[in-house]
């Protein structure tokens, strides 16, 4: 075994570790904090497939500032476990019975879609640069990157709003 | 005269609640003004007095630890009449007075004496009232030049005879003194 | 792999480190002379010669004393809140250029742990993920205190890291790279950043005093309010950590605003001295400017924290996004108009 299999290998059992200890954990600070681990194995795997700076953009914006949100949420909130909600049967049942079906779907998408076939192209650029990512993000997926910004301002705009009408209404 | 214009320091300000201008709103001026203010403050004397090496002077009429006070013949003054503790607003004396017997008369100047004389420094306010209800001028605050000392035991504040007389060889002194002027 | 690289760079990290823990416990130091002597004080002088064995002192009294904890819901988060605020202070000289190069033993030797391609975005990251130590260590101690500290820590943080990322765009618009080192090998010769984006640099200064809790945005730990903030409950070595990790945090913004905005290890006739003196001496007098430069940052610190008094919550908050993101954009949009027009007129040929 090489050294980035087995450093793949470490990162991704604390990956799905912390994942799954995430939604177990009862204590919702206990949970948030998983997410933070979580969060930064995938930086780390990131960082194996030479995206540094993908890597580093997720730690700042992941867990640097939506999970810190998210802690402070908590944090404000005070959430004990005697509040917990607890939901009738036929939820869970209907929680289970819609997870084996997503099951069931990805695992015939995954059966019947092919690999790819072919080599990889070697352009010879190193994409670990912002400059030839910008370049590539701002020539040749334009559109689509507009299209987030577009997304990303509806959704602020949107957060005003409701900020603002819960004001007047009072 | 109307009471507006009255400054009996010349420095009185009005307060006004005017609005900022813009400038004074960025409070950037006023940072670099206050900047300049305590940088200023690096290259004046330091008033620092480096304590065990140094002693801060004492004022002449600082009132230290008690007294009692000897005469010239090194005879103690104090007749134990109780004005004193009287007089004390923190009740800090007690004493306990004797008659003094015929070979005791260069020990004491007065006929009666205090056997026992105490004073609990914890109690003490160092107001001087003592001082001056002494009719004897028998106690002193201002001459001991001592700081009562620190201890760990309530018990050690009770300052008793031994503690608070004149010693003998400074009664001497005094009046070696007084005999040479 | 070369095994006299690893041995270089292990050379390098261990000097790094070692000059980080040395500023950081020198700066507590500096901070209690400094405040001395603002205040008509002499300060710390008993430990040696001027006091300089007073951190020594400081270190052995934090080391010999009672280690208290709370009673906590969770010890195990108590302990690594102060280590991750310790860590995250120690990681972020890795990227920073402390000089050019040496020539030892026939090699060039760079004088940085690591040249990272995107160094700036490193120390953002490293620097937001700094504030989960004080909020793990806030919330862990059980104490409503120490919970209002960890609160306003991570909301200070989180809001000023905005302004001053967009502060830093600006320069990038300029040197169109994050690498540290390329950044300080364009400002050589008295060609400094501040001369073209005093802005920029005000923006990040302030942004820096807020990201390193330092007064007069020390919310989190403000002692007439909060008693210690979020170390209220903190003892021994572990509260030692904490301004430990504060002081190392000092040490790294001072050196980010040195390296950014005051041309690093360059000085004026460097090239002059690499000519002349060769290349080692003219590198170790860089990096004696670089240090001259960071010390005097160090000290603009201390000096704001005995003039500033601490602002409001609501004030910081004002500042934060209302005043500084917006002259943030503001200067982005000039300096993007600036860098547009001399395009134009390269293209066109006037």
């Amino acid at each position: 075994m090489s050294t980035v299999l087995i450093i793949f290998c470490v990162l991704a059992a604390i990956t799905l570790a912390t994942a799954f200890l995430t939604i177990f954990s009862r204590n919702p600070i206990h949970s948030a904090i998983y997410l933070v681990i979580c969060f930064f194995s995938i930086a780390g795997h990131y960082l194996l497939l030479n995206a540094q700076f993908l890597a580093i953009v997720h730690v700042i914006v992941y867990s640097g500032a939506i999970m810190i949100l998210f802690l402070f949420t908590i944090m404000l909130m005070n959430l004990n476990e005697e509040r917990e909600v607890h939901r009738p049967r036929i939820t869970r049942v209907g929680a289970i019975v819609s997870f084996c079906l997503i099951c069931l779907v990805l695992i015939a998408i995954f059966i019947n879609s092919k690999p790819i076939v072919g080599e990889y192209v070697t352009t010879g650029e190193d994409y670990q640069s912002i400059k030839v990512l910008g370049k590539i993000l701002l020539n040749e997926y334009m559109v689509p990157f507009e299209f987030v910004s577009i997304l990303l301002l509806v959704a602020m705009i949107g957060t005003v709003l409701l900020s603002k009408k819960e004001k007047l209404q009072k | 005269m109307s009471i507006e214009s009255i400054s009996l320091s010349g420095r009185k300000k009005l307060v006004s609640n005017k609005e900022m201008t813009f400038w004074e709103r960025m409070y950037l001026i006023a940072i670099v003004k206050g900047l300049i203010i305590t940088i200023q403050h690096l290259f004046t004397r330091k008033v620092t007095i480096q304590y065990p090496e140094q002693v801060r002077e004492m004022s002449p009429v600082y009132r230290g630890q008690h007294q009692l006070k000897r005469d010239e013949q090194g005879r103690e003054n104090c007749t134990a009449c109780g004005l004193c503790a009287l007089s004390c607003p923190a009740e800090a004396i007690t004493m306990k007075a004797e008659e003094r017997r015929a070979d005791e008369k260069n020990l004491y100047r007065e006929e009666k004496y205090a056997s026992i004389y105490e004073i609990n420094m914890l109690r003490c306010i160092f107001c001087g009232l003592c001082e001056e209800a002494c009719p004897k001028d028998a106690i002193y605050l201002t001459t001991s030049k001592v700081l009562v000392p620190s201890s760990y035991e309530r018990e050690d504040f009770i300052f008793g005879k031994d503690k608070l007389v004149m010693p003998l060889d400074i009664a001497m002194q005094n009046a070696q003194l007084k005999n040479a002027n | 792999m070369d095994s006299t690289i690893i041995i270089e760079k292990s050379v390098i990290i261990v000097a790094v480190f070692a000059l980080t823990m040395l500023m950081a416990m020198y700066s507590t130091w500096a901070e209690r002379k400094v405040a001395a002597w603002l205040q008509d004080r002499v300060g710390p002088n008993r430990a040696g010669p001027f006091g300089l064995f007073q951190p020594l002192a400081d270190g052995l009294k934090l080391f010999s004393k009672e280690e208290f904890e709370p009673n906590t819901p969770n010890r195990f988060l108590f302990f690594v809140g102060p280590a991750i605020a310790m860590s995250t202070a120690l990681m972020t000289s890795a990227v920073i250029p402390w000089g050019d190069r040496l020539h030892l033993f026939g090699r060039d030797i760079l004088l940085q742990a690591t040249d990272l391609n995107i160094g700036l975005l490193y120390f953002f990251g490293v620097v937001s993920v700094g504030v989960y130590g004080i909020m793990i260590g806030g919330w862990a101690s059980n104490n409503k205190f120490s919970l209002i500290g960890a609160v306003r820590a991570a909301s200070q943080m989180v809001s000023y890291e905005i302004a001053m990322g967009l502060s830093i765009i600006a320069l990038l618009m300029m040197t169109g790279t994050l690498s540290l080192r390329e950044i300080s090998m364009q400002q050589a010769g008295m060609n400094w950043n501040i001369f073209y984006q005093p802005l920029s640099f005000i923006i990040f200064l302030i942004c820096a005093f807020a990201e390193a809790n330092r007064t007069p945005f020390d919310l989190a730990e403000c002692e007439t309010e909060l008693i210690g903030g979020y170390h209220t409950e903190y003892s021994s070595m572990k509260m030692g950590f904490y301004l430990f990790a504060e002081y190392a945090n000092m040490f790294i913004s001072s050196t980010i605003l040195a390296v950014l905005f005051f041309g690093g290890y360059n000085y004026p006739g460097m090239s002059w001295a690499v000519e002349n003196w060769g290349v080692n001496i003219a590198n170790v007098l860089g990096f004696g400017a670089l240090f001259i430069k960071l010390c005097g940052f160090i000290f603009f610190f201390m000096w704001v924290r005995w003039t500033i008094p601490r602002f409001r919550y609501d004030q910081l908050m004002h500042l934060g996004w209302r005043i500084l993101i917006p002259l943030a954009i503001v200067n982005i949009i000039i300096t993007g108009t600036v860098i547009l027009r001399a395009d134009i007129a390269a293209y066109f040929g006037f």
